[in-house]
């Protein structure tokens, strides 16, 4: 007798509260702790986006502190990016990878139970700065310095919490790519993947290479701060703007670690609901590939009005326009597998064309900031701000709810409410258009972007953006009411095969999924695959 | 218990380990904040707390993957992950390093220059706030912070160091071809030089250090110059004493006989780190001492 037969076994009986949720070895329960986890932080996040859209309602002070508004604007930032978009992506890793690879579990799962449990403490230590003396880190998200350093006692415990997120980000990736290189099913070759799979494989790589270099551009930070080094002071040979080439050597890959999953969510849900199968898979693939390595090599388009030479402009302006080649790629064969198929507009599909859209209409206007002449006037404006909440919240947000919609009933076994995910649906799509489009007026205008206060020119549409804000953030409500309602009470089953067209490993399995997916390496049967057939 | 079956999937046993790990990673970094903010007390309790937790944390994780190792737990699928774990591992930490390797270059590349001058972006500054500042390398730039100060010259310590790295990642080496040959003497006794080597390594630059501070005045403070090179040097040490221990950890298992030919992968992974450490300080002397 096998010792796996013995652990698993062992596991489906003696499962105190405690054991199950805290010392977990089962990637299902750890995904389920990454997307309640953020799921929570959804709302942290988004309460400080209420509180800010308050004050912007009006023009004039009125709610708080211009401070405070400062420390708003830095932590909603980290929040959503390394609390809610990160964790999200993982816990749907982590929930799908090995169901879709025929795995057991994750490669290395008691790394995963930790890379999980380094979050909750992270975000312990960075909220609890909002009460300490001199507040929160208000010097904006990318924490630039020498006004970062200016703070309080904040600096050290934020300096901390990035470096914890950063070990946890980097565990999962690792965790991930072991996984997909290791764990796959005999005959599940890597051009028969899912291209989530293959999304987070290529993001798992962006993540080793980026995560750590923000732990070093931060660690020079705590030096300068605490040690006496100069590395962000010209008087000493130093340059505050070799703090904004590490952290945008980061941070521009780190843009892509929040949306090449996306992709992979949107090529799972797209040949579903289209009835056909993804049009140029491997065209995608070499586009993922391709966005990647571009990713580390257009990094000052970020810094375009810091002053850098002119050569360097006119290079990081084309390197950013080539990504529009290898993006757009992928739109059309979205749009080509749509095409000519047998659409039906399920509530996932719902989310992915209005994904396909909203990205879109993101990418668009990141196109006209890559132009370093006309950025000299979106810089630093409402514009920009526009343009990054569009892939982000039409973007990764709307890919990740649409996961959740598409795999929900796999998860918990029972659908959910179809009027109700309507709602969620229709009314997050519209007022997410009423709380962002008008940013583009304003920042063409000349509204700067965290700034409290502003010119009573801009007025009117700043009040529309904040009515559309509290629509968006009140409609985030039903989505809660819809999971905890498929979760708990819903009775309605669902089917193994939830959708009528799904392929993929994980529709083979019963819905709610067993605890451990695969206890022997499944036989592959390539029709049963999305993307069996490598002709495609 | 018998050999696992490979044809079966392999899931460990639930573990107190990662939150007893990430307990103690919190409880560190709490005491660190607390202490670098001026709570000295508090700082130093939580953080000896953490630490401690931290330490405690290594022996029963590890402890307890040696046992579950011991009794033939793992299949040679699992050895393939935790394989590719550990490469993957030494992966992010270059890209740490890379991190002040790239600040250095852009530092001597770009930053000096313009400091003394050089383009457009020379113009204003070298005109109007430091004029007459002439770009060179070693610099504690325009206000010469830290005050004048020598360097060391690559060629008698870190030349010493660099010999001293190099044949430990030959020892090493040898060791592991023992290992596998089933050598057991020469295995220990290898493995045994190739510690004493790091130790002798870390006392180089203990000496280094403390010369550099007591007679060159070259401190973290001098400039930029101190800064970068404390940074890439301090982690590299660190990553030094890292090894070391890790090696002394492997030493003892080799005694233990906890290795067969096939079965080692913690001696590897410890190998790989070392020649990782090795590597990373080649790049360091020409990097830092020579050019």
């Amino acid at each position: 007798m096998s010792s796996t037969a013995q652990a698993v076994h062992y596991e489906e009986h003696h499962q105190g509260w405690f054991e199950r949720w805290f010392m977990s070895t089962n990637h299902k329960d750890i995904g389920t702790l990454y997307l309640s986890f953020s799921f929570l932080m959804l709302f942290v996040g988004g309460s400080f986006a209420m509180l800010i859209r308050a004050e912007l309602f009006e023009p004039g002070m009125q709610l708080m502190q211009p401070y405070f508004f400062n420390e708003l604007t830095s932590m909603h930032g980290l929040v959503m990016i390394f609390g809610v978009i990160m964790p999200s992506f993982v816990g749907l890793a982590n929930w799908m990878i090995p169901m879709q690879i025929g795995a057991p579990d994750m490669a290395l799962p008691r790394l995963n139970n930790l890379s999980f449990w380094i979050l909750p403490f992270a975000f312990v230590l960075l909220l609890s700065t909002f009460f300490m003396p001199g507040g929160a880190p208000a010097a904006g998200w990318t924490m630039y310095p020498p006004l970062v350093l200016q703070g309080g006692e904040s600096i050290a415990f934020m300096i901390f919490a990035i470096h914890l997120m950063g070990i946890s980000s980097i565990l999962g990736s690792i965790n991930i790519i072991a996984t997909i290189l290791n764990l796959r099913a005999p005959g599940l070759d890597l051009l028969k993947m899912p291209m989530f799979c293959w999304s987070w494989l290529i993001t798992s790589f962006l993540v080793i290479a980026v995560m750590p270099v923000l732990a070093g551009a931060v660690t020079m930070m705590l030096f300068d701060r605490f040690f006496g080094t100069n590395f962000f002071n010209a008087a000493a040979g130093g340059d505050p703007v070799m703090y904004q080439h590490v952290f945008w050597f980061f941070g521009h890959p780190e843009v892509y670690i929040m949306i090449l999953p996306a992709f992979g969510i949107i090529s799972e849900i797209v040949p579903t609901f289209s009835r056909k199968p993804l049009f140029g898979y491997k065209a995608m693939v070499y586009a993922i590939a391709c966005i990647a390595f571009l990713s580390f090599i257009v990094w000052s388009h970020h810094m375009f009005t810091v002053g850098l030479p002119l050569g360097a402009e006119v290079f990081f302006m084309f390197s950013t326009m080539l990504i529009a080649v290898p993006t757009g790629v992928k739109i059309f064969n979205w749009v080509a597998t749509m095409w000519r198929g047998s659409l039906s507009f399920e509530v996932p599909m719902l989310w992915a064309i209005a994904f396909i859209v909203l990205f879109s209409i993101g990418g668009f206007s990141g196109v006209m900031m890559a132009l370093v002449p006309a950025d000299f006037q979106y810089n630093q404006t409402y514009f920009i701000v526009a343009h990054f909440h569009y892939v982000l919240v039409g973007g990764a947000l709307f890919s990740i709810i649409g996961a959740v919609y598409y795999w929900l009933p796999k998860w918990s076994g029972h659908m959910y409410s179809n009027f109700w995910s309507k709602l969620h649906f229709w009314s997050s799509a519209i007022s997410v258009n009423v709380l962002f489009f008008p940013q583009h007026f304003l920042g063409l205008a000349g509204m700067p972007r965290r700034i409290p206060d502003y010119n009573v020119a801009f007025a009117d549409w700043n009040m529309v953006s904040s009515i559309g804000g509290f629509w968006f953030g009140a409609t985030q409500l039903i989505f809660v009411g819809v999971v905890i309602h498929c979760v708990f009470f819903s009775k309605a089953k669902a089917a193994s095969r939830v959708w009528e067209h799904a392929y993929g490993l994980e529709w083979t399995l019963p819905s709610p999924a067993p605890h451990h997916s695969f206890t022997v390496p499944p036989v592959i049967d390539d029709s049963q695959l999305a993307h069996g057939d490598i002709s495609h | 218990m018998s050999q696992p079956d490979a044809n079966v999937y392999y899931v460990p046993h639930k573990s107190r380990w990662p939150i007893v790990a990430t307990l103690g990673m919190f409880l560190f970094m709490v005491g660190a904040a607390n202490w670098l903010n001026g709570h000295d007390t508090a700082g130093q309790v939580i953080l000896a707390l953490g630490a401690l937790t931290i330490v405690g944390m290594m022996f029963g994780w590890f402890g307890n993957v040696i046992r579950e190792s011991l009794k033939g737990t793992f299949n040679s699928q699992v050895d393939t992950s935790f394989r590719m774990g550990m490469m993957w591992f030494i992966m992010s930490e270059v890209f740490f390093f890379a991190a002040f390797f790239g600040g250095l270059f852009y530092i001597r590349t770009f930053v000096v220059p313009w400091l003394g001058g050089l383009g457009d972006k020379g113009v204003l500054t070298n005109g109007y706030i430091w004029q007459g500042f002439s770009a060179a390398w070693p610099t504690n730039g325009p206000e010469a912070i830290g005050g004048a100060f020598n360097v060391t010259s690559p060629w008698r310590i870190p030349l010493i160091n660099t010999l001293l790295l190099l044949s430990s990642s030959i020892t090493v080496t040898v060791a592991h071809h023992a290992l596998r040959a089933g050598n057991r003497k020469r295995l220990i006794g290898f493995l045994g030089l190739t510690i004493v080597l790091g130790i002798l390594f870390l006392f180089g630059q203990a000496i280094e250090y403390s010369d550099n501070y007591l007679h060159l005045n070259m401190t973290l403070h001098s400039g930029i110059y101190g800064a970068t090179f404390y940074i890439l040097t301090g982690f590299h040490c660190l990553h030094v004493t890292l090894g070391t221990i890790m090696l002394i950890v492997m030493w003892l298992r080799c005694v233990r006989g906890h290795f067969n030919r096939e079965h080692h992968f913690a001696f590897e992974a410890v190998s790989w780190y070392w020649h990782f450490v090795d590597v990373i300080w080649l790049c360091l002397f020409l990097f830092v001492y020579i050019l």
